[in-house]
């Protein structure tokens, strides 16, 4: 059957629009719209003294001027703590404009409007912000030394202390044949999706209502925030996620200052007001993650077995923390990755420091928690002198330990279980697609040619489509198109496509005839959002079950028509048939049609449903009891906790000992995602996934200095990967379908970006044989690492110098 | 109080129709495409000449829009993405074989780097004989100079290679 699309590599709907440069992208929107811009702090740490603008009251073309002593109400309240967990002990936000006090580089001050932006950067130029610099704290380290702070009264700079255990750690280390304790960092980098944030608002003042694009992750949860602030009732606020030119987790957070400042001047000033972000604004103004530093200690046995795992994590949180703790908790409770720890404590001290706020970027606190977790595996095999893939494989959770409960607490508040997985089964994939046992053979074979090679592997799991629900909604209209709609939103997953294919399949229609919509108020008002790897999970499911509601509608309807049972019939290709007799058969579109009764007849196909047009039972109400008309269903996927796919990556790198630059030859990646909708798309993700990876791994830190400035603001300085730097990537699949949803699909999006780091730093150290104990590493460190002479030597490149060091 | 501006009133054939705009001389080529004619096709990712989203084709040569002045294309042929499709006999539109070739391979995600591989591809290949083989430092090559974040590039490459298969068909 053709309309049984569902697993099938279907060429995306958006495309067709997307590659005529007929998106429509939030800096699309509103050509006659005035423009904003801010002023912002240039410094990470200061008191604000005084804000001068006489010099900017004459620049012709300005509109308003707004500081915080314009915001009234809510707005001059604190930005939400949208994410309160009660380990948040201390819990800071920023407000819409500073208020007295400014806390990194990039906090906006003031919010300039003019007929267009040259004109409101000329006004933000000529306003004079006058600061008292204080101390600043840059860093995880300082952070914890704590000799200033970055909010007054929490001296300490500790926001939260998260801690979850599985048992009493101490007394198992102390009882383990062996243990190892070392600490490693990992640097800053952003999602920097190429499209920066972006508002516009318009009043309609006739009517009271507002209407926001944003270039967001989460509209349903703008629009409450923003009726919140601007003491606006919901029905009387729309907004819309327009065409979203990437997000990667930036965009989930909300309400920014903007997206509350830029309506509220629309109201104020009755007329239609847009910002659209510059990259520099993005580098200092939004938001960064993966700093941290980690105290790891574990005990095992002489064949390399965990018994015990103790970790300590000092979090980067930024100057504020609007996005709760979730990092750390999804680094701390993926940390264990695809194995079994018998006893696991892990303690996260999240930090401020004077830079910007840490909310996650794909991955969200996994990369961390996997190069946590896959480095003292390395250390262990190191140790013991054990093959760092078998090492891995005594530890692996078994196919029949499922569901697996790793007695943790998820970002969601639900249980950290497992419910499918083959992770040996990853494994073996693994070795096999990168050539793991060839390694010496390939190590020999490049220094012949005067390299460095060197094989890493990491592996993980990944809790994808957490809570708590989304919601879908499918209709039939009597054109025959169908509209499906769902709250989250899209930035590049090809929801249109994807969910298409899944209404195609379910209601046996040809996808041509499926219209989605993702992301808008309008047409759908309740959603969560688009994070977590959770919108074909989540939406994916709600929208499958909605289009069975419409399916059962219509087979009933159908079957009083065609004089049949429901179960008898079938649709195939927009048509609804007797199983087995041709013939007999009535269009969906028809059926829709007969489903709401009318009393008015506008066109062809309503004439057919007019109360005159057809025979009705005369007993009986045209709409039956507890029925409704037309042909929608609405309905919601809502999990009992998240569902967790897994992989497994490695990399073969070869370095070049005259300018150890770092080449990555090989990389190879094995995915699980249970079922998949469009293998497509998800292979797109995993590339995609990939480069971020690398990136983070060799290229992306976002360099700040001791005075809190962001030296590397820039495209030009902040190296994310051109297509020169991204290696070939050699993909192989793997299907353990989730048993929680009806789909038995699991999160496909962030996976990609996850073991990059740790896989790479692995490689890295086999190649050189030198610890590598911070991430990301340039060749300019490398060499000054191989060269320092406190830098540790591996045992296993001891012993391959045959120097005996712990052979 | 006098704008600091100074105006200018600038011909420039866009996608082979002849336009005129009044802009301020310091008013972008990128801003002047998207907000003066409303080709909102070209985008802007960073307005420092390194992402390459904004490239445009000026005189048929790939460009950076963000880091040109609207006024220095005064008399040139500007193409952007809309420009890169043709009507066909009936009014219809034909892709061009890089906009076929990247939905096909699935070269795009998010969409707003897509314009500027569009044109910068389009220009490559079409500087260059297509009877002979393209090699893959060449299209490394010729996508090397833009970002995208949401593919990886793998995808990208491949459509390269497929439009320079489907432009040989087509000259052959
Ligand atoms: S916007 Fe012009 S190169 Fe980035
Ligand atoms: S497709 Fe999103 S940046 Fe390239």
């Amino acid at each position: 059957m053709t309309t049984k699309l569902f697993g099938e590599p279907v060429r995306r709907r958006e495309d067709q629009r997307l590659i005529t440069g007929k998106g429509r992208y939030l800096d699309d929107i509103g050509h006659t719209a005035l423009a904003a811009a801010f002023v912002r702090s240039p410094h990470a740490h200061a008191r604000i003294v005084s804000i001068d603008v006489d010099e900017a009251l004459d620049v012709e073309g300005l509109v308003a001027i707004y500081t915080y002593e314009d915001l009234t109400g809510p707005m001059a309240e604190p930005l939400p703590v949208l994410i309160p967990h009660p380990q948040l002990h201390s819990p800071r936000t920023g407000f819409p404009l500073a208020n007295g006090e400014v806390n990194h580089v990039g906090e906006p001050v003031v919010m300039v409007v003019a007929t267009d932006r040259y004109v409101a950067e000329d006004v933000c130029d000529r306003i004079v912000v006058t600061y008292e610099e204080l101390p600043v704290v840059v860093g995880v380290d300082a952070a914890r030394a704590a000799q200033h702070a970055v909010h007054e009264e929490i001296p300490d700079n500790i926001a939260a202390r998260h801690h979850q255990e599985t048992g009493d750690v101490e007394p198992v280390l102390a009882a383990s044949p062996r243990a190892l304790s070392f600490t490693q960092y990992i640097e800053r980098s952003a999602c920097m999706p190429m499209e920066g944030k972006g508002v516009h608002a318009k009043w309609d003042a006739d009517d009271s209502s507002l209407r926001v694009y944003t270039s967001t992750q989460a509209s349903t949860s703008v629009r409450a925030a923003i009726a919140a602030k601007l003491d606006l009732s919901l029905d009387k606020v729309e907004v819309i996620a327009p065409d979203v030119g990437g997000g990667f987790g930036v965009k989930i957070v909300h309400p920014w200052p903007e997206e509350l400042l830029v309506p509220m001047a629309a109201i104020a000033l009755g007329r239609e007001v847009k910002w659209a972000e510059d990259r520099r604004e993005h580098f200092i103004g939004s938001a960064h993650e993966r700093q941290q530093r980690q105290e790891i200690t574990v005990g095992y046995d002489d064949d390399g077995r965990i018994t015990a795992l103790d970790v300590h994590i000092w979090h980067d949180n930024g100057a504020y923390t609007p996005y709760g703790i979730i990092v750390p908790i999804v680094t701390a409770t993926q940390l264990v990755g695809p194995y079994a720890i018998p006893v696991y404590r892990v303690i996260v001290e999240s930090v401020f420091t004077n830079t910007v706020i840490v909310t996650p970027y794909r991955g969200a606190g996994r990369p961390q928690g996997c190069y946590a977790m896959e480095r003292t595996m390395d250390r262990i095999a190191d140790e013991l002198g054990l093959d760092r893939a078998l090492v891995r494989e005594r530890n692996l959770i078994q196919p029949d330990q499922f569901p697996y409960d790793h007695h943790l607490t998820f970002q969601d508040g639900r249980p950290v279980i497992y419910d499918s997985g083959d992770y040996p089964g990853l494994l073996v994939k693994l070795k096999d697609l990168v050539g793991w046992d060839e390694a010496s053979r390939l190590r020999s074979d490049a220094e012949a040619r005067g390299k460095l090679l060197g094989v890493g592997m990491a592996l993980y799991v990944e809790g994808t489509g957490p809570g708590p629900y989304e919601g879908g909604h499918v209709q039939v209209l009597g054109s025959g198109k169908v509209l499906v709609s769902t709250g989250l939103t899209s930035q590049g997953q090809g929801h249109e496509t994807a969910f298409a294919q899944i209404v195609a399949s379910e209601l046996g229609v040809p996808i041509e005839d499926v219209e989605v919509t993702t992301g808008d108020t309008r047409r759908f008002g309740y959603a969560v959002g688009t994070f977590a790897s959770r919108a074909a999970v989540m939406s994916g499911n709600a929208i499958a079950l909605a289009a069975r509601g419409v399916r059962e509608k219509a087979l009933r309807i159908a079957a009083d028509v065609l004089e049949a049972e429901p179960a008898d019939l079938e649709i195939d290709e927009g048509l609804v048939q007797v199983k087995g007799v041709p013939g007999t058969s009535i269009p969906l579109r028809t059926v829709a049609v007969l489903s709401n009764p009318l009393r008015y007849a506008f066109d062809e196909a309503a004439r057919q449903a007019t109360q005159f047009a057809k025979p009705g039972d005369d007993d009986k109400p045209p709409i039956a009891e507890g029925d409704a008309p037309g042909l929608e269903h609405r309905d919601y996927y809502s999990p009992i906790r998240s569902t967790f796919a897994s992989g497994a990556h490695a990399a073969i790198v070869e370095i070049d000992p005259a300018t150890w630059e770092i080449d990555v030859v090989k990389y190879a990646v094995v995915h699980d995602c249970g079922n998949v909708v469009n293998p497509m798309i998800v292979e797109g993700q995993v590339h995609g996934g990939v480069a971020q990876g690398v990136g983070g791994a060799l290229y992306e830190r976002m360099a700040y200095d001791a005075d809190g400035q962001l030296q590397n603001a820039s495209f030009m300085d902040f190296l994310m990967p051109y297509a020169s730097e991204v290696p070939d990537i050699d993909i192989d699949h793997q299907q353990t379908p989730s048993p929680l949803n009806p789909l038995g699909i699991k999160g496909a999006g962030e996976a990609g970006v996850i073991p990059g780091t740790a896989a790479l730093a692995s490689a890295i150290e086999d190649a050189v044989g030198r610890r590598i104990a911070s991430m990301p590493i340039s060749p300019t460190e490398l060499y000054d690492l191989v060269r320092s002479p406190d830098s540790e030597m591996t045992a296993t490149a001891g012993r391959r110098a045959g120097t005996g060091v712990m052979a | 109080m006098t704008s600091i501006d100074t105006e200018r009133t600038i011909t420039v054939t866009v996608n082979g129709v002849p336009r005129e705009a009044t802009v301020p001389v310091r008013r972008l080529l990128s801003d002047a495409l998207r907000h003066d004619l409303g080709l909102t096709g070209t985008h802007v990712g960073c307005e420092h000449g390194v992402c390459g989203a904004c490239t445009v084709v000026v005189d048929g040569a790939p460009v950076r829009s963000c880091l040109m002045l609207a006024v220095q294309v005064d008399g040139a042929e500007v193409r952007t993405v809309e420009g890169l499709a043709r009507e066909d006999h009936q009014g219809g539109q034909v892709l061009h074989p890089v906009q076929e070739a990247f939905r096909e391979c699935h070269a795009l995600q998010c969409g707003f780097c897509t314009p500027g591989f569009l044109m910068t591809i389009a220009a490559g290949l079409e500087a260059r004989d297509n009877a002979e083989e393209l090699t893959e430092d060449e299209v490394e090559d010729m996508v090397g100079g833009n970002l995208c974040r949401c593919t990886g590039y793998a995808n990208i490459k491949k459509a390269v290679h497929h439009a320079a298969a489907a432009m040989k068909d087509a000259d052959a």
